[in-house]
């Protein structure tokens, strides 16, 4: 494409960025350049879980289950519908994106106005999607036990369907002071203590007749496999060790404390680079406004944040698929 | 300014008048795939739980449509198609020749790893 930045002083000089392999500007081709790099250190990433995924593949967590919530829609069980919406948020700024790089190459300032900040928009409401999203992993709906060899036990009822802590654990008021640094070690520190001990959750579980244990285990139809009465019982009598409610990055109520751990760690650093171009954008929207790339007479500068941008939404597609679909 | 854009898809089953066009085109049929995703990923029909290849066939498809959401992707919004071949090259097989043995490594060793863990003594449910 033809759209150099007209800049006489390079022109002519072969070695000073005159030249123009490839048919691509310096700029442009750096960009593509970062971008292969950027991919592989997400393919990385996305490998990663897929290894983990792989080492724990009839334990894992199933996603449809554990992404079912959506704001204002409180108690309502729509696997995947939050996520499509934020893929289609993404993949709308992207839209715009083009079409503001269109608009640059006709030189239509007032349009490239207009695109950008949909663009920017559209990003800001896919960041505080995915705050939204992350608060609600962390804080947890169900809260499970976890035994001694760190596996999660989950409560359903005859149905099948999840039973939250909440329903059927009655806590009892129990004088048990968190550990703090005043009191005892002073580099040691307690973190905030569960809703419920797991004698609680015992007696509450022999109290309710329906409620039966659900493991980490996936049978042949895979699904996680539901405890007989009796061998629910001993199992939490036995094994159960604390009350998770939540994730974090050591225990999680979902299961396999690595599901959080990557959840954590892609789509962080993934938000990572969707806010890194918002400001990015936003930079290059003022830019725009004060007429630099008019004067210049060339909005490559646009379609160089396009380019980046772009990416963003790519990655997105792949993350989409590997952590909420397969 | 007059770019010269290429402006037909599907191998030119599809040709659109303006850049614009194509772009709004384009958006369309991604969200198809999408919308096609999330519905098979809500119901997962029974019919699509069978293997093939070590994974179930519900999971090529969702692999597969990703793959083609991307090529959309890059080609006409990231203007690939407009660009020289050589450059086309350098990027896209430098990736996927780099991520393919990438994924090949880690997933054969973590296949490895959990046949150690259901075969081996080593014990992880308790």
């Amino acid at each position: 494409m033809s759209n150099t930045v007209v800049a006489t002083e390079i022109e002519g000089k072969a070695w000073g960025g005159g030249n123009e392999p490839l048919k691509a500007s310096y700029g442009k081709m750096m960009m593509w350049f970062f971008i292969v790099s950027d991919a592989l250190t997400f393919s990385g990433f996305l490998a990663a879980y897929g290894f983990s995924r792989f080492k724990f593949i009839d334990y894992w967590p199933i996603a449809d289950e554990v992404f079912t919530h959506v704001p204002f829609l409180h108690g309502q069980e729509l696997p995947m519908i939050y996520v499509a919406f934020m893929t289609f948020v993404l993949i709308m700024s992207s839209v715009t994106m083009v079409l503001a790089v269109d608009a640059g190459h006709h030189l239509n300032k007032g349009k490239v106005t207009i695109y950008m900040f949909l663009t920017i928009i559209g990003g800001l409401i896919f960041v505080g999607s995915q705050a939204w999203e992350w608060a609600t992993f962390i804080k947890g709906d169900f809260g499970a036990v976890q035994t001694k060899g760190g596996n999660i036990l989950q409560f359903v009822d005859a149905d099948g369907h999840r039973v939250a802590l909440r329903d059927f654990v009655v806590g009892e008021h129990t004088e048990r002071t968190e550990h703090g640094r005043e009191n005892g070690l002073w580099f040691v520190e307690e973190g905030t203590l569960p809703t419920y001990t797991v004698e609680e959750v015992v007696s509450g579980l022999e109290a309710h007749e329906n409620i039966l244990v659900r493991t980490q285990l996936l049978n042949e139809h895979g699904e996680k496999t539901v405890l007989s009465r009796a061998e629910s019982l001993k199992q939490l009598k036995n094994n159960g060790t604390h009350v998770v409610e939540g994730a974090n990055l050591k225990e999680n109520e979902y299961g396999s404390p690595l599901f959080a751990d990557f959840f954590f760690f892609i789509t962080g650093f993934h938000g990572f680079h969707v806010f890194s171009g918002v400001i990015i954008n936003i930079i290059i929207f003022f830019n725009v406004i004060l007429g630099t790339y008019e004067k210049r007479k060339n909005y490559e500068m646009v379609e160089k944040v396009g380019l980046y941008w772009h990416f963003v939404d790519l990655v997105w597609v792949f993350v989409f698929t590997f952590f909420y679909l397969v | 300014m007059a770019h010269a854009h290429k402006l037909e898809i599907f191998r030119g089953l599809v040709k659109f008048k303006s850049n614009t066009q194509k772009i709004w085109g384009v958006l369309i049929f991604l969200t198809i795939v999408t919308a096609i995703e999330v519905v098979l990923g809500i119901y997962k029909p029974e019919s699509l739980m069978a293997k093939f290849i070590g994974m179930k066939i519900l999971n090529w498809i969702f692999i597969i449509l990703t793959l083609v959401k991307a090529y959309y992707i890059t080609w006409d919004f990231m203007h690939m198609r407009d660009e020289v071949k050589a450059l086309r090259r350098m990027v896209v097989w430098t990736a996927i020749f780099l991520i393919l043995y990438l994924i090949f490594i880690l997933l054969q060793e973590g296949g490895y790893i959990e046949s150690i863990y259901t075969t081996g003594y080593i014990k992880t449910d308790f």
